[in-house]
């Protein structure tokens, strides 16, 4: 029971405190509606108006998190919110090692933790539609969504060995002053798990069956829809509590 | 009193649980020492008499007991979430409170009209093959907006599950998503009175650890019964 109140204490504590360490400054994303690869026709969704941070989570801001919240720690976090593989390359729970640069993004971290994280700094995890609203953003458009040099850097960044090492700002800055959306590493989205995609033998989804049709016949010339079916795979792929080399995440929030 | 016999009653059983899972949490060891303290606190761990006054040797008597660990939650299991739910009386409870029971768990939406029908009947299916009342069936909404308690209650009576091995959820959207993904169930909405989402019927035994999970529908369910039974008995 001493345990339980101990977790509801802290919990509570974490939706009001702010934590003290440096905040990412975050960008006003202007809303607007597009046709996301995924989970809309032709008519497009609506993103309403946020803010996005406008860099990953770093090594060392995880590490600040994981010293004020002690449940987050590598050998506190409990199983079924983050597998064997959480902050695998961490040295020690309060460590990070000299492996890792303390400017480069956070990865081997989970869903839960990356949510937690979140919400003890009073922000969230973006939605996966604002996740691409915000990404379809090229240094120079709102929307590069068919701007051919733009989708060739995107893809050949997924293609890019070992991208997690480099350092938080290092790539591009996006339209809206957003860095990193593409080229470091891919990033949690809050309803991530809204990806379905249909097991081959297994019918365990009750779907629309034409769902991954425009990708099965993806040739050379759909970079776009290459890249963004590369990422909607990937999250239909993965589970909350997985904790993966190359996917780190960043917070939103609603505009006040 | 009765409270504390209830509470020491999971306990046992949530332990024995545990062990039969070949879990490695820490068990409980009784310890015993002389009444007398002959050789200071000095404790052995089997019962017998003290080698200095020939006295029975008795148990420790630990400031926190079996209590103390009735409370121990595997971490696999799910009642590590602390969220909150509405069930179809309009009582607020979090996902401990089932602790106890085997649970069957289904995510559906009662406006629903393709896939929960057939999910519903398969869960119904699966509780005529178990007849047994240490099982409660709990269905969880990923449409929360829409699904009252009223509309809950009205949909359990609609289709039958009206004792009260039936439990009807809703929680937030948020912590609904995170539920889903403890299930690894996904869902999304793809119109305003429309989701698509896993068919996938999940066991936990006692101790509220994911166990079995049956996916598709209509899908013979002989093994989802026997799993369950298993954690019955």
């Amino acid at each position: 029971m001493r345990k339980l109140s101990v977790i509801v204490i802290l919990s509570i504590l974490c939706n009001n405190l702010v934590f003290s360490q440096t905040n990412t400054s975050m960008q006003k994303i202007i809303g607007g509606t597009f046709v996301p690869l995924y989970g809309s026709d032709s008519s497009g969704i609506k993103v309403n108006s946020f803010q996005l941070d406008v860099y990953p989570v770093t090594n060392t801001q995880f590490l600040a998190f994981v010293k004020e919240y002690p449940k987050w720690k590598k050998s506190n976090a409990l199983k079924i919110f983050a597998d064997d593989s959480y902050l695998s390359k961490w040295v020690a729970d309060d460590n990070f090692g000299t492996e890792l640069n303390p400017s480069s993004p956070i990865t081997n971290v989970s869903w839960y933790a990356a949510k937690a994280y979140c919400e003890c700094q009073g922000k969230r995890l973006p939605t996966m539609d604002e996740w691409e609203y915000a990404a379809m953003a090229s240094q120079t458009k709102k929307n590069a969504q068919k701007d051919s040099v733009f989708n060739q850097m995107i893809v050949e960044s997924y293609e890019t060995p070992k991208t997690y090492k480099k350092l938080v700002g290092s790539t591009y800055k996006n339209y809206w002053g957003i860095y990193d959306m593409h080229g470091l590493v891919w990033e949690w989205t809050s309803d991530f798990n809204s990806v379905l995609i249909s097991g081959e033998s297994r019918q365990d989804v009750d779907t629309e069956k034409n769902l991954f049709c425009g990708s099965g016949a993806i040739n050379a010339s759909d970079l776009m829809d290459y890249a963004a079916f590369m990422r909607y795979a990937f999250r239909g792929s993965i589970k909350a509590n997985y904790n993966i080399q190359n996917l780190g995440f960043r917070c939103a929030k609603n505009l006040k | 009193m009765k409270k504390l016999l209830i509470v020491l009653s999971i306990v046992f059983t949530a332990s024995s649980l545990f062990i039969a899972c070949g879990n490695d949490k820490e068990q409980n060891v009784t310890l015993y020492e002389c009444p007398m303290h002959c050789e200071g606190d000095k404790t052995y761990d089997e019962a017998g008499s003290c080698p200095v006054c020939k006295m029975d040797l008795t148990p420790v008597n630990t400031d926190e007991p079996i209590v103390a660990n009735t409370n121990e939650i595997d971490e696999n299991s799910i009642f590590n979430l602390t969220s909150k739910w509405t069930n179809q009386h309009n009582e607020t409870i979090t996902l401990k409170d089932l602790k106890g029971d085997v649970l069957v768990m289904v995510m559906i939406y009662t406006s629903c009209q393709a896939a929960c029908p057939r999910l519903v009947a398969d869960m119904r299916n699966i509780s005529q093959k178990v007849d047994n009342k240490e099982v409660k069936y709990v269905l969880v909404s990923i449409d929360p907006e829409t699904d009252t308690p009223e509309k809950m209650k009205a949909f359990a009576i609609e289709n039958q599950l009206g004792d009260d091995q039936w439990i009807l959820l809703r929680s937030t959207a948020d912590d609904t998503r995170e539920f889903s993904n403890v299930l690894a169930v996904k869902y999304k909405q793809i119109s305003p009175i429309d989701f698509s989402h896993s068919n996938i019927i999940s066991v936990f035994d006692k101790g509220g650890v994911l166990f079995h999970q049956q996916e598709g529908l209509g899908v013979d369910n002989e093994e989802t019964v026997s799993k369950i039974k298993e954690l019955v008995n």
